[in-house]
């Protein structure tokens, strides 16, 4: 790149370097010289409307917004000159006006942009006599509290969602003195980042709903952290009073998260405090569950674990959640593998492992790259709901004139423009076969495919684009054929030259495979000296001892009637959990309290690969402990070396150490050529995981469950054609039948499942004894 | 969004509604079309006796391909844009300044008296209803006021009276 000209402006007295063309307030904000603003915000388009921002310059007869004004060579500013002072007194006297200055009934009291300005630029009287202006109440759904009497008219909220959420819910209704900001008619704002109109708010017209009337801003202590859900690792900041967790905020960090979240890492914290937190460790005694010491319930555990052990190693399980910190990853691994086994896994969703996929997974790119994609085909995703932020991404590459495909077996509602090409589970794999074919041919099915023209299309994007990537999505790791899935891909980038991508699902996917929570290969993604057996095989054939960590079996697994059969007939199961999930109850012989999300030290690795390490914001609720600890004190009670750590950073160097060199690689030449098992022809489940079904954290969010997203999945979907070959329709209850276990569902007709599928979500309640996510399924009429 | 995915734009409207809008949407560049909401709400709001309802409004924005709440902000801007139903004749009475001073008042009380209703209200007969309207730049004539495409100018109440009798 060429070394920029810059030019000087003079900034009252202050010498400035300016790139030419830059917005003064930028400038400004840069030297750390203040402007008031409110309209302005550096993430959303210029609407120079609130008109605080105004200052003098030198030359030009009236005082002139900041904001809205480039800065050219010589430039004289001065931004507290009598001029320009009287300009944003009398603006704070206009904002003024119509607010109702009802600061000290409202949320936004302490941490109000229009009190802090009003405070500097403003006047302690106000000439204004007549009546204000009175907006009535409006109920835009359950995360975001409406005033809108205390409303500026700003328009940020507005330009969000034009241009941020790609959904415009909000805009600016009637004129002058009868302007209101809201949806016009009352329905509820469903984006998946609506939550960030409440940061970017200036008053308080715009507060969490959640936390209203909660706590003041001054009481408040805030503590980094890393939000806790999808592989974004979006970075947050955690404010606490008395030990509780109030809300969550956004922490800027450009190459992450920007300086947005997603609703699902704001709001998620509610679900800390539901009832059903395990708070005592509790002991199974004749089928009945009983509180115990901690003394007991780890002597019982380490106990059970051990005589098993004893027998037989192989007969040890170990299960854990891809939301578990590095630190919990690494010792759970440790035990499991010191007491002699190797049956370690973190991929509970997936169910095809005929290839064992990359050691060091990772996007393939770093999270801002995706912005700059050429094109993009996206195999298997919901990358709007599962990832937001990383669908964010995409969208701002899409807006540049970016080509993004999907290959789906759902069309999706999409903030962006994109080509869907939507199919059955078998018809995936067909179409993934013909762009490869259509790309230079593949390893992989290759005698048995027809090209399209659609496939040429986009194997031919693909190999132009400048950049391109492809990228396997939630729904393909949980495929039945994922291998195949995966070995096209590579092939496809490899002929084309696009970087191959996973999506991971989970907060610490990627650090579950560094932390060796992986039967082939240990700590540092390193081969292992003695391979096991992977999530879905510890439970086809049982074993008799499991550990389990951070996981609700009925719900966070690729089949929980397996999962639950399993575990139900095995000698002794210890869960390590935050809740006490039924599914717990109903097989585990041992539960363990460990702290949920901010209540622990540790370490995520999101999806391109960064350590994001955090401190513990609150302590544990009740008895319950960090995880590692627990680990710890299990590790030195079955008398296993190594687990005499001080502190959760001791645990995290060691497994720094055993990471030294290795390097995130999505293999190209992990293809297997084996048979399609999804059945064409059957009646297959669309096993989407939703949004707000993700982890135990977030299915407990009280406000989150109450969201379109959450209310749109407690139903089973499936297109005209399948529910008329059932003998139902639209609004009928339906009973959804796998492997003999039945769940009743309202059907609703939706277009966007294709033909021989029926979308039934799991991770959700009613799913428990259901089978495969992506599996045989039959539709009955009740 | 959704919900507007489900509207097929060939089923909206009447065939000739939609070539009376096609015919705006033509005047502008390619990629453009939503320059011609306001011309659409007009001739929406013609064909639906004079006034627009939400649901209008959302065929307006699935036609133009815009957000609805995008729609609602042009038609709830611009005082011209109805929401709730009108007589037949909406008489739009100037009360700005130089009508004002030239007895608008009692053109208001003349109507209110004669016909029954006050301002934003329609006469049981559906026939007529009120609307205040600000300078309609006919200042010349005042006091005034427009129904439909035509001014009436220089009102006193007998004219007034004589004019709503030509009015079905
Ligand atoms: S609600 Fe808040 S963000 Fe939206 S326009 Fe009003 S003041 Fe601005
Ligand atoms: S910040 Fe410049 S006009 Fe609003
Ligand atoms: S004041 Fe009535 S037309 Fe101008």
């Amino acid at each position: 790149m060429s070394e920029e000209k810059t030019i000087t402006i003079e900034v009252d007295g202050q010498t400035l370097e300016a790139k030419p063309g830059a917005l003064l307030i930028d400038v400004t904000d840069a030297a750390g010289i203040d402007i008031p603003r409110f309209c302005y915000h550096n993430k959303l388009s210029v609407a120079a409307s609130c008109r605080m921002c105004l200052v003098e310059v030198e030359k030009v007869p009236k005082p002139i917004p900041a904001c809205a004004t480039q800065v050219t060579d010589g430039m004289k500013v001065q931004t507290r000159s009598p001029v320009a002072l009287a300009a944003q007194k009398g603006t704070m006297e206009f904002l003024l006006i119509n607010h109702p200055l009802d600061c000290p009934i409202c949320d936004q009291g302490g941490e109000c942009e229009l009190q802090d300005v009003a405070m500097g630029y403003g006047s302690d009287v106000s000439r204004f006599v007549e009546g204000k202006r009175v907006v009535p109440q409006t109920d835009v759904g359950p995360l975001i509290a409406t005033d809108m009497t205390r409303c500026i008219h700003c328009t940020r909220c507005v330009r969000f969602g034009d241009e941020i959420a790609g959904m415009r819910e909000l805009g600016a209704t009637g004129r002058g003195e009868h302007m209101t900001i809201g949806t016009y008619i009352a329905h509820s704002v469903d984006s998946e980042l609506s939550g960030n109109v409440i940061d970017l708010c200036p008053v308080g017209a715009l507060t969490s709903k959640p936390f209203r009337y909660r706590a003041r801003a001054w009481e408040l202590t805030r503590r980094d952290g890393v939000a806790p859900h999808d592989s974004v690792g979006s970075n947050i900041q955690i404010h606490v009073r008395r030990n509780r967790v109030m809300r969550v905020h956004p922490r800027e960090n450009e190459a992450v998260n920007e300086v947005w979240i997603s609703d699902r890492d704001r709001f998620s914290y509610e679900g800390l405090y539901s009832d059903d937190r395990l708070t005592r460790p509790l002991i199974k005694k004749n089928g009945a569950w009983a509180e115990a010491s901690w003394e007991d319930a780890l002597e019982a555990a380490a106990r059970g674990l051990r005589s098993v052990a004893a027998a037989d190693a192989d007969q040890i399980g170990t299960l854990v959640s891809p939301t578990a910190t590095l630190e919990e990853l690494y010792l759970a691994q440790k035990i499991t593998r010191g007491l002699g086994s190797a049956n370690i896994d973190h991929r509970l969703r997936q169910s095809d492992f005929r290839s064992e996929g990359p050691a060091f997974p990772w996007l393939g790119q770093s999270i801002a790259e995706l912005e700059k994609v050429d094109a993009a085909l996206l195999i298997g995703s919901n990358v709007r709901k599962d990832q937001p932020l990383l669908a964010h991404r995409l969208r701002k590459a899409s807006l540049k004139g970016a080509e993004v495909h999907f290959v789906n077996p759902l069309g999706l509602d999409l903030h962006f423009d994109a080509n869907q090409v939507v199919s059955d589970l078998a018809g995936m794999v067909h179409n993934l076969a013909g762009i490869a074919k259509a790309a230079g041919g593949s390893k992989v099915l290759a005698g048995r495919v027809s090209v399209s023209d659609e496939h040429k299309a986009i194997a031919k994007k693909l190999k132009s684009a400048g950049s391109a990537t492809i990228l396997l999505g939630n729904l393909a790791q949980s495929h039945p054929d994922y291998s195949i899935l995966y070995g096209l891909a590579s092939s496809i980038a490899e002929s084309t030259g696009a970087a191959l991508g996973i999506l991971p699902a989970a907060a610490n996917t990627i650090g579950a495979a560094l932390a060796g929570a992986v039967p082939k290969y240990g700590a540092g993604a390193r081969p292992a000296e003695k391979t096991g057996l992977n999530a879905r095989t510890m439970l086809e054939s049982p074993r008799k001892g499991y550990l389990l960590l951070g996981l609700e079996p009925g719900l966070d697994c690729a089949n929980p009637a397996l999962a639950k059969q399993a575990l139900a007939g095995a000698e002794c199961v210890v869960a390590l959990t935050a809740y006490r999930s039924p599914s717990l109850e109903e097989t585990a012989d041992v539960m363990l309290p460990i702290g949920a999300f901010a209540e622990t030290s540790g370490t995520f690795v999101n999806a391109e690969g960064a350590w994001q390490g955090f401190g513990g914001a609150v302590a544990p609720l009740g008895e319950a402990r960090p995880g590692w600890k627990v680990l710890r004190v299990l590790g030195n009670l079955m008398d296993l070396k190594g687990f005499d750590y001080l502190s959760s950073e001791e645990v995290r160097d060691e497994l720094q150490q055993a990471c030294a060199g290795a390097r995130p690689e999505n293999d190209l030449d992990n293809t297997t050529d084996g048979e399609i098992q999804a059945s064409a022809g059957k009646l297959m489940r669309i096993g989407e995981v939703p949004i707000y079904a993700a982890d135990a954290l977030v299915r407990r969010a009280a406000a989150l469950q109450e969201t379109k997203d959450a209310r749109d999945a407690a139903v089973a979907r499936a297109n005209a054609t399948v529910a008329g070959k059932a003998g139902v329709g639209d609004g009928d209850t339906v009973a959804v039948v796998q492997g003999g276990q039945r769940a009743k569902l309202v059907l609703r007709v939706d277009a966007r499942v294709p033909d021989g599928c029926v979308w039934v979500a799991a991770g959700v309640p009613g799913s428990e004894s259901l089978g495969d996510q992506f599996g045989e399924i039959s539709l009955e009429k009740v | 969004m959704s919900a507007l995915e489900t509207l097929n734009k060939d089923e909206l409207f009447t065939p000739e509604i939609r070539a009376e809008i096609d015919r705006e949407i033509a005047k502008y560049p390619e990629g453009q079309k939503q320059s011609a909401v306001m011309a659409a709400l007009r001739i929406v709001q013609d064909d639906n006796g004079g006034w627009l309802t939400q649901e209008r409004m959302d065929e307006v924005a699935a036609y133009l391909d815009m957000p609805p709440i995008a729609v609602y902000e042009v038609a709830t801007f611009y005082s011209m844009y109805e929401h709730k139903p009108v007589g037949r004749n909406k008489l739009c009475i100037c009360t700005n300044v130089s009508c004002m001073i030239n007895g608008s008042d009692k053109i208001v009380e003349h109507l209110n008296n004669k016909l029954g209703i006050k301002w934003g209200e329609v006469t049981e007969d559906g026939r007529f209803s009120l609307k205040e309207v600000e300078c309609l730049g006919a200042c010349g004539g005042a006091p005034m006021m427009q129904v439909g495409r035509k001014y009436y100018e220089n009102l006193t109440p007998e004219t007034l009276d004589s004019i709503l009798d030509e009015l079905e």
